[in-house]
């Protein structure tokens, strides 16, 4: 057991499987020799060599087609969008190509990719750096969707997206590459579409994913400490394969449902489950599903005004305290 | 649009019969363009009885290109096309049925009517995809070559595509993608004049689209005469020989012209009268047909294979029309990797 940064475990992730399998290889822009503007691929190229770990020009749709095209005839590529915001530069493989090639060919071609991004806000970088874009993605049919908010998770939820036979977008929050974790020593592989619950409670019903779970954990404290409240917290880890079960067996028990967004509101990734949960749990509540999100506006820079749109802790307690007590 | 067609140099009288090319090639050249030729023409007149559905985009007119570049491929190099992609998809030998089939949304399609006329794709022929969204595939071929090149593989990926490609962003990504790596990939660019309704000289600042980029990625001016299968397959071969030689990737540009409109829904009035007719003149069947006699091969052979063509052409078509629309139990499968849709336990 060792305690690693999420930025670190970015680099053991990739290197456990590159090391494993020889059709895996990794590319972005400044990824290899300088190890990423985020530091996460740190001695990838070191370890792994300038065959397998490139850098590429500023080309966000060459970077991703190239991932395409080597996944198509058999290798297991490993391509990096240095931030998530750019994914509106190479849409086209996000949404036309990746997801649908597949189906369109009635089966006969295969896309087994990783796309790894730096998503989120925290950084204070405005509203083209910042942005939290995993239901850009959500919305697309053919593809998974990856968001870990642990150290071991992105160690094991790397290995079961380079190991998925489908094209996976995972998302690495900028805000938490500094954070620490416990991450067990020798090869770990998780399973997409399990969420974790990361805290038992019977009062409510609190979704999360990347940043918002350490904010919802302290959220979720505060609400027992100060208020008396035991609330449930769920890692939902990824949103595509989407673990319903976990969702509405929690929602079962406890009876109300928070979702914390980083998101901004229209579309996001809560509104979704919100509306699964009222099909088929509506008589399990026993009040309003309530979401908690960035409102629907464009981010700002400044460190305050970023502060003051984001799901924070206190804005979770008091939210959850008030619906809880009305 | 000026152009300056490059022509094949005229063959001595001893040459003639074992050139470089030789009878059995042009033979096959011949057999193959006839085969798009009549198969398009086929596609056409099923779209007028209402038998082909959605939209189609035919080559009529640039069937040379087709057939030059696939016929100078090896078994698994490997064929990413456009939406007008039935002639290459054709050309790697998928069976005309297939093609058929699948523009007219039958259970027989090559991909049983989940893809249609605008996503043709045979990876048992090689034929990696058609892309419908311009530029998209030039990258994907540079992937491809990116495994080759890792692998060792000895395989190059050919990309076709139109000169309205040349002016969407990924195109010059690709370009300079597969410049720095040296990848084992050619750019083929069918000029036909118009990028769908506009004329290409209108929205392009170089005369000639692609060769003029060419430059800018360090690579050679390539324009040639998209018309002559003969110079498309020369100009093809050594194409190949380079990327397989680990010296990089081509960028070929044929100039060529297509007879119909840009999909099925256009009539092409925007052309201005007579260039159709002078282009007919330089129809690619027509120059081959004056080729094969100029090698003394008889009129008797040629007119064998274009009545074998049309029985086989013929027969694909009743196969078609007999077969039933795709079976439901396959709508939901393929969406993922398991065979199914599911995105939710």
């Amino acid at each position: 057991m060792a305690e690693l940064t999420y930025r670190d475990a970015v680099a053991r992730g990739i290197a456990q499987e590159m090391a494993r399998d020889p059709d895996v290889i990794f590319f972005g822009e400044d990824v290899a020799k300088a190890g990423g503007v985020f530091k996460a691929t740190v001695g990838l190229y070191e370890q792994f060599g300038p065959k397998r770990v490139r850098d590429t020009p500023i080309s966000e749709q060459a970077i991703l087609g190239a991932a395409m095209g080597a996944a198509m005839t058999g290798l297991k590529p490993i391509a990096e969008i240095m931030f998530s915001d750019f994914f509106a530069v190479c849409f086209d493989y996000i949404a036309n190509e990746f997801p649908k090639s597949r189906y369109m060919s009635n089966g006969q071609v295969k896309c087994p990719l990783v796309v790894r991004t730096g998503n989120g806000a925290g950084s204070r970088f405005g509203a083209q750096h910042s942005q939290s874009v995993e239901n850009w993605a959500m919305m697309i049919p053919g593809l998974k969707v990856v968001a870990p908010s642990t150290p071991r998770d992105v160690v094991g939820l790397m290995a079961a997206a380079v190991r998925d036979p489908d094209p996976v977008i995972f998302f690495e929050h900028k805000s938490l590459y500094a954070t620490k974790g416990e991450v067990p020593d020798g090869e770990i592989v998780d399973t997409l579409g399990s969420a974790k619950i990361v805290r038992p409670g019977n009062h409510a019903t609190i979704l999360a994913l990347a940043l918002m779970v350490p904010r919802a954990l302290a959220a979720a404290d505060k609400l027992k400490a100060e208020h008396g409240l035991d609330c449930e917290v769920i890692d939902l880890r990824s949103l595509v394969p989407l673990d319903t079960q976990a969702i509405l067996g929690s929602v079962g028990r406890t009876h109300r449902l928070f979702t914390v967004e980083e998101n901004p509101r229209l579309c996001g990734w809560g509104a979704e489950i919100v509306s699964i949960v009222a099909d088929e749990a509506f008589y399990d509540l026993d009040g309003p599903p309530v979401r908690i999100t960035t409102p629907h506006m464009p981010l700002p820079a400044a460190d305050i005004f970023e502060d003051m749109v984001l799901p924070t802790v206190d804005r979770i307690v008091e939210t959850v305290r008030r619906s809880l007590s009305a | 649009m000026a152009r300056k067609p490059v022509r094949a140099p005229e063959p001595s009288a001893r040459a003639k019969l074992n050139d470089d090319i030789g009878e059995e090639l042009r033979l096959r050249l011949y057999r193959m363009q006839v085969e798009l030729r009549e198969a398009e023409q086929r596609a056409f007149d099923l779209f007028l009885q209402n038998l082909v559905k959605g939209t189609s985009h035919l080559s009529l007119g640039q069937e040379a290109i087709a057939a030059g570049f696939a016929t100078a491929m090896k078994p698994g190099d490997l064929s990413f096309c456009t939406y007008r992609g039935h002639a290459h998809t054709l050309a790697r030998g998928v069976p005309v049925e297939k093609v058929l089939g699948e523009l007219m949304q039958r259970d027989n399609g090559l991909m049983r009517g989940k893809g249609g006329s605008m996503h043709l794709t045979s990876v048992e022929h090689g034929v990696m995809g058609s892309y419908a969204i311009i530029g998209a595939h030039l990258p994907i071929a540079c992937g491809a070559a990116l495994r080759a090149q890792y692998r060792g593989d000895d395989d190059v990926s050919v990309c076709f595509f139109g000169d309205g490609t040349t002016n969407i962003g990924a195109f010059h990504e690709a370009l300079n993608f597969a410049a720095i790596w040296k990848l084992p990939v050619v750019f083929v660019c069918e000029n036909n004049l118009y990028m769908e309704y506009t004329a290409i000289g209108e929205v392009t600042a170089v005369e000639h689209p692609a060769a003029d980029r060419a430059s800018a990625y360090g690579l050679e001016r390539i324009v040639i005469d998209g018309n002559d299968a003969d110079v498309v397959y020369r100009t093809a071969t050594a194409a190949y020989a380079r990327a397989r030689a680990g010296k990089g990737p081509s960028l070929i540009e044929c100039m060529t012209y297509r007879h119909s409109g840009h999909s099925r829904a256009d009539p092409a009035k925007y052309r201005p009268e007579g260039e159709l007719e002078k282009w007919k003149e330089r129809d690619p069947i027509k120059i081959y047909r004056a080729r094969l006699k100029q090698f003394g091969i008889g009129d008797d052979v040629v007119a064998k294979i274009d009545a074998q063509v049309m029985q086989m052409i013929d027969a694909a078509t009743e196969a078609c029309k007999a077969a039933p629309p795709p079976a439901a139990d396959i709508l939901f499968t393929d969406v993922y990797a398991d065979g199914g849709w599911a995105w939710r336990n």
